[in-house]
């Protein structure tokens, strides 16, 4: 593992000093400008968003300026806070993942799995073989899409406008072949606890086998337009560095701690799902910038093809769904000969069945970083409490101390190289 | 994965304060006093993490299995915690009372809580001493209340359209409507 060193620097120190982070309230920062043309301030406010199409959504940046450098910055977030946490406490068990799943509308398998995951250890099951290889393919491919949106958006941000096009074009086809296989191109509600919502349709190793040879050339394309490219490389190298002790103390995950050099992946270090039983690496930078958060999402679109070409192989046949009657319906065959499968049917859709007393935290690896759900459950079939740790919430934190001493130009590239998520982050 | 029996084997506290366990995951129990102290000899011991931190308000639901030695209040932070090097988590709760919803921030351990602090501070009104920065950050400035609270109702806001409890109104003629049933 190779850690960026700076001995001479106290990072836990520098993080707290205050440089780089602004903490201002929205009052005192209207004052402000109101005060600033008559005082002969060397620095000056700048709003940026929630409407600026670099900022993923609907993030805001107060920006403190000296010419064209940032001296402080913050983000501020919440307007797309919609109380979901709130709204799940409202919701059954088995309606829970089609409010979380609107969380991370990049990669909603993720924020369903964590969420399927807490539930089932609260309940003490284990889900049939196929489910988990099922829950793993649509996971990867899941991250392939992502990471293909992020190079579309991240392209359009640093002004290389093409590759939106082509990032847009490879994710369709993947979002396709999800809605074949749920229904729907976003938010599916097809992992749920217990399994998965259907059986994969016929044809959909085709489907996926044409993805997977489609996909790898239009990534080198990817490499000759932008990785070996001088602008490509003037504008991401060097630009928004972060260490692995900062990362590290900022609570950042994913590919922000792994550019900095630090090994570490919950697939393979906390393996969940079967994870344990498929072959990749992990990729990791070395300098902590942008140009190693992007290269390292291309690369792992390639990582996650050779994880999707062994659970080809290893797909086993059965059960897509837990077969305990208290979390799965009766079979649509057994309701039309026993008023006790139709009763039944009908109590799991209505009132949903009990959860055991207990409290659980379960994380996966979404495309941003470790997602996490915790869930409290009173014995009810409505969790007690139920909140979800979004990675791009946490590494948003990152931002100012990513963009100090930078120019304005950077932070869009900055911005986009966290690749934050905004329903996630204001859930 | 470990069973119930490893779970009994293990000793009934941790770095002096107790521990529980639930569905295999461990949790250490320490007072608001203690709390500090001991995510600090966590940080020490290989937990250089903290990756959420979180609140639940006990206030519908007071019964619950606590360690010897704790006395349930209404709130109750969780943080949680990663050890990178032996791949392990734990948890950490501490009850914080309802009538002093205050506790110490892990700021000067973990840089990352601020925004997680300040989240748990806007939903659930739960200060946090030694943070540099106790606003609101979710909702706005200006909110009053703190929703995730249970005593919070859901509710409804105005509507800014003339005869806004037509809503209701309609909600009613849906009964009587054929597809209602």
């Amino acid at each position: 593992m190779t850690v960026i060193e700076e001995p001479e620097v106290d990072h836990a120190a520098r993080l707290r000093s205050g440089r780089g982070v602004l903490r201002m309230s929205e009052v005192v920062a209207a004052e402000h400008g109101e005060r600033l043309a008559d005082e002969d301030d060397e620095t000056m406010l700048v709003n940026m968003g929630p409407q600026h199409p670099s900022t993923h959504g609907v993030l805001r940046l107060m920006l403190e300026m000296r010419g064209e450098q940032v001296v402080r910055s913050k983000p501020i977030v919440g307007y797309l806070h919609t109380g979901m946490e709130k709204t799940a406490e409202d919701l059954t068990y088995l309606q829970g993942p089609t409010n979380v799943t609107r969380m991370d509308y990049a990669s909603p398998f993720f924020t369903e799995l964590a969420f399927s995951l807490a539930t089932e250890k609260l309940l003490g099951i284990e889900v049939p073989e196929r489910a988990v290889w099922i829950r793993m393919l649509m996971s990867e491919l899941n991250r392939i899409s992502s990471h293909l949106l992020f190079q579309a958006t991240n392209g359009m941000d640093i002004g290389a406008v093409s590759v939106m096009i082509y990032g847009w074009r490879d994710r369709e086809d993947v979002l396709r072949f999800f809605e074949k296989v749920t229904g729907l191109r976003m938010n599916h509600n097809y992992i749920r606890p217990g399994g998965v919502a259907a059986d994969l349709p016929d044809g959909w190793r085709d489907d996926v086998l044409h993805l997977l040879d489609q996909i790898p050339p239009h990534l080198e394309d990817l490499d000759v337009l932008l990785s070996g490219q001088p602008i490509w490389r003037n504008r991401l190298q060097g630009v928004g560095v972060i260490s692995t002790a900062e990362a590290l103390d900022l609570g950042a995950t994913g590919p922000i701690l792994r550019s900095t050099g630090y090994d570490w992946d919950l697939r393979r270090d906390m393996p969940y799902l079967a994870y344990d039983q498929v072959d990749f690496d992990v990729v990791v930078g070395t300098f902590g910038d942008c140009y190693d958060r992007y290269a390292i999402r291309l690369n792992e679109i390639r990582e996650s093809i050779r994880i999707v070409r062994q659970i080809l192989d290893q797909m086993p046949a059965g059960d897509y769904k837990i077969q305990d009657k208290k979390v799965t319906p009766p079979p649509r065959a057994r309701i039309d000969e026993s008023m006790e499968a139709l009763i039944h049917h009908f109590k799991i859709f209505t009132e949903g069945y009990k959860v055991p007393e207990g409290e659980v935290y379960v994380a996966v690896e979404s495309p941003r970083g470790e997602l996490g759900c915790y869930i409290v459950s009173d014995g009810s079939s409505k969790p007690y409490r139920m909140h979800v740790r979004g990675p791009s919430f946490v590494n948003l934190q990152c931002l100012p101390h990513m963009m100090v001493d930078g120019l304005i130009a950077d932070t869009v590239a900055v911005i986009s190289s966290v690749d934050p998520i905004m329903g996630e982050v204001d859930r | 994965m470990s069973d119930g029996d490893v779970a009994a084997a293990e000793p009934e506290s941790a770095y002096g304060v107790p521990i529980s366990w639930s569905r295999d995951q461990q949790i250490l129990h320490p007072s608001r006093e203690q709390y500090l102290d001991l995510v600090a000899a966590l940080k020490d011991d290989g937990f250089v993490m903290c990756v959420d931190v979180t609140a639940v308000d006990y206030l519908a639901a007071p019964e619950r299995s606590l360690p010897n030695g704790v006395v349930a209040e209404r709130f109750e932070v969780v943080a949680n915690l990663i050890s990178h090097r032996d791949r392990r988590r734990v948890r950490v709760r501490v009850q914080v009372p309802a009538d002093d919803p205050t506790c110490s921030s892990l700021w000067p351990l973990h840089a990352g809580v601020e925004a997680l602090e300040r989240e748990v501070f806007d939903l659930f009104g739960i200060t946090f001493d030694g943070h540099p920065d106790m606003t609101r950050i979710l909702l706005p400035e200006d909110w009053e209340g703190h929703p995730l609270r249970k005593d919070y109702a859901i509710g409804r806001i105005p509507v800014q359209f003339k005869g806004a409890e037509g809503r209701a109104t309609s909600m009613r003629q849906m009964g009587s409507s054929p597809s209602a049933h």
